[in-house]
């Protein structure tokens, strides 16, 4: 029997953590995202499933308690906004380095600075190419709906895990706080006791008996010794490339032209390639999913077939730069986009379009 | 010497099992060594040493899951409190501790630990106070004594410019969430027995869920302070303890009355 | 001569040498040795045989060096 209900996108993705099994929410009040929190202090997930939540006294804190969570075993997970992003890059990377599977939401703002709770999409540098110290790299999926919102949360318990790697579900305030009919996928269990000893005997939940204690850490003084720990990184880097792009395609087979867009700038341009298809202009979408791994190939290989791609964003030109590396360069490829929470118009995309490929 | 003495059933006191057999890293007689002994010392012998989940700062002891030989997380300057915090809810039945120094407790990690605090985690906090960063090569620290020298206080610590020295174990006292609070020392045997009965309470006391148990241990950084290390225990005597106070601070809740 | 009641056993190679120990030997019956052990560091060794096996040695050494052993 189907559960269907009309949510925001925040509380779909607080429904969908208790939901998919999470263990531990560990977050901090900022809008346009505070009602995950509020939504699940109001469910009491300790008592629906045994998840723990905690309001922490920053977002410095709550990434980690990230970290003490994944590091014991537990299924973890946090949810912030722009600025507060931003004050959990250093936890980011020593989880990252101590390779520790959790889930970092970032429903984004208007920026820089303190900016303002309009919608944006400007954190994308920041999340597909690393805003802490080091090389390092988080699995980062873009939902575009309500329905994604809540999906993608289960997916990211499952791809970090699979990967022992960080995942970070980058949406932005209007999917947040624009509610939509969800189908929710039903529960599933918390890992058991056993389950985590089985999967997870790396975590610190104490020294087994007949076993050597474990540590959690991102230190190695010996540049040896961290060399093969990226090294090691950067081969797992090169399989979550091979095998968990996700993309999207609207109305391509026939393009001559290719808009590529994520998440809610994708959203307006699906009313601007009929505004332009209804003119004669034949228009597809490419919406990456994961914005990491990029989908290079799929961009790569539509190349030859097409006069041209327009990248539209909710930022000054980010993800532009990975669909011009994606073509070599060899290709024109445009670009519009609103800053500081402004939404574009379809109208104003299809114009920017037009004088970009007169 | 006399070694018809040395029989298994002569022996009286031994390195515990609980610290794994590696060299410590610390400078000689630094007071680093002895409080891991003691903390792994009551691990052993409440048997909790596959119950137990560490959490170590950046600092000196960065190094302490080398030495110690329980489960042990390594946190980022001055978040072992946030840690802790989360392990301990999601295992409520562990037993959770955070090895901090000062730099990492009382500087850049003072909303973290204060915010531990007020919540009343059920976790031992266990404060190494030695005055400077050791690890850094001897900065001045929050806990840094008025006029006090270091590599960032050449002419010794200036209470106009930089404050006085902060004393986080008062600070997080008057929070109720914190039920035990000590100030304690390692330099000396009879300090270093009492040191570990304050641990020992301050383990005993999580299984209670009875919230914070603080404890503070005042030591020597020798290599900081550019001295011997019986000199720098004399000099932590003469100068360190009329500052920071040893004994008990608060117990069972309730402030102690000196 | 008096019954012999303690003895300990110095891990030579691992004493730093700190000298922590020296003065709580309540019977002084613990020097520094002239010779040094394999990293340069004089070590703690003990030089007389009235050594009761209070352990105030071992507890106070910050590397875990000493083990005492006292006669029941």
């Amino acid at each position: 029997m189907k559960e269907l209900r009309l949510m925001k996108g925040n509380e779909a993705m607080a429904e969908a953590m208790i939901r998919a099994g999470y263990d531990g929410y560990f977050g901090y009040p900022i809008t346009p995202q505070s009602e995950v929190m509020e939504y699940l202090q109001a469910e009491r997930p300790m008592e629906r499933t045994g998840m723990v939540v905690l309001q922490a006294e920053s977002e410095v804190a709550s990434i980690n308690m990230l970290y003490g969570g994944a590091g014991s075993g537990k299924n973890v997970v946090t949810s912030s906004s722009s600025p507060g992003i931003s004050l959990m890059q250093e936890g980011l990377s020593y989880i990252a380095g101590a390779e520790l599977p959790c889930l970092v939401i970032n429903v984004q703002r208007g920026g820089p600075g303190l900016g303002d709770i309009q919608p944006a999409q400007a954190d994308y540098f920041q999340a597909v190419k690393g805003g802490g110290h080091g090389d390092y790299k988080l699995i980062v999926i873009a939902p575009a709906s309500v329905q994604e919102s809540s999906d993608f949360v289960k997916l990211a318990l499952e791809l970090s895990n699979k990967y022992r790697n960080p995942v970070m579900i980058l949406t932005d305030g209007a999917i947040g706080q624009m509610m939509e009919k969800v189908e929710l996928f039903p529960h599933q269990p918390r890992w058991t006791i056993e389950e985590i000893k089985e999967k997870k005997p790396w975590a610190t939940f104490g020294k087994p008996a007949d076993g050597e204690r474990r540590i959690i850490t991102s230190l190695d003084l010996l540049p040896e010794k961290l060399e093969a720990h990226n090294t090691h990184l950067q081969e797992k880097y090169r399989t979550i490339e091979k095998n968990e792009v996700r993309y999207e395609e609207i109305m391509c087979e026939d393009a001559e032209y290719i808009f590529v867009a994520y998440g809610l700038a994708s959203r307006i341009c699906q009313k601007t390639i009929q505004l332009l298809r209804d003119k004669g202009i034949k228009v597809g979408i490419v919406r990456p999913i994961t914005l990491y791994p990029f989908p290079k190939d799929i961009l790569k290989s539509y190349a030859s077939k097409v006069k041209g791609f327009f990248v539209v964003e909710m930022n000054a030109g980010q993800m532009v730069e990975d669909v011009q590396l994606a073509v070599e360069c060899k290709e024109k490829v445009g670009f519009y986009g609103r800053t500081g929470g402004v939404l574009p118009t379809p109208e104003e995309v299809m114009e920017a379009f037009e004088k970009s490929f007169k | 010497m006399y070694t018809e003495l040395i029989k298994p059933e002569n022996l009286v006191y031994t390195k515990t099992k609980v610290m794994t057999d590696k060299e410590l890293s610390y400078c000689p007689g630094c007071g680093h060594g002895t409080a891991h002994r003691i903390i792994m010392e009551v691990i052993e012998e409440m048997g909790i040493q596959g119950e137990t989940i560490g959490v170590a700062p950046v600092g000196c002891s960065v190094l302490a899951y080398e030495f110690m030989n329980i489960d042990v997380q390594q946190a980022a300057h001055g978040r072992a409190p946030a840690l802790a915090t989360a392990i301990k809810r999601l295992w409520p039945e562990k037993y959770v501790f955070t090895y901090q120094g000062d730099g990492d407790l009382a500087a850049i990690g003072t909303a973290e630990t204060i915010h531990a605090c007020n919540r009343g985690e059920n976790i031992v906090i266990v404060f190494i106070n030695n005055g400077i960063y050791g690890m850094t090569g001897g900065q001045m620290a929050p806990t840094t004594l008025p006029n006090m020298k270091s590599s960032t206080s050449p002419y010794g610590r200036d209470e106009v410019e930089m404050g006085h020295p902060l004393k986080m174990t008062e600070l997080v006292a008057n929070l109720p969430g914190v039920y035990y609070v000590t100030r304690q020392a390692v330099h000396k045997p009879g300090h270093v027995r009492k040191a570990k009965k304050a641990i020992r309470k301050a383990f005993e006391n999580t299984a209670k869920k009875t919230g914070v148990s603080f404890v503070e241990i005042v030591s020597n950084c020798n290599s900081g302070w550019k001295m011997r290390p019986t000199d720098a225990n004399q000099w932590m005597e003469d100068n360190m303890f009329p500052y920071y106070q040893l004994g008990d601070i608060k117990v069972d809740g309730l402030f102690v009355n000196k | 001569m008096a019954k012999v009641k303690g003895v300990i056993v110095v891990d030579t190679e691992r004493c730093k040498g700190c000298e922590v120990c020296i003065p709580v030997c309540p019977v002084n019956v613990i020097a520094m040795s002239p010779k040094v052990n394999g990293k340069g560091y004089n070590y703690m060794e003990q030089i007389a045989e009235a050594c009761t096996g209070c352990s105030n040695c071992a507890v106070v050494c910050p590397d875990g060096v000493i083990t005492v052993y006292r006669s029941k």
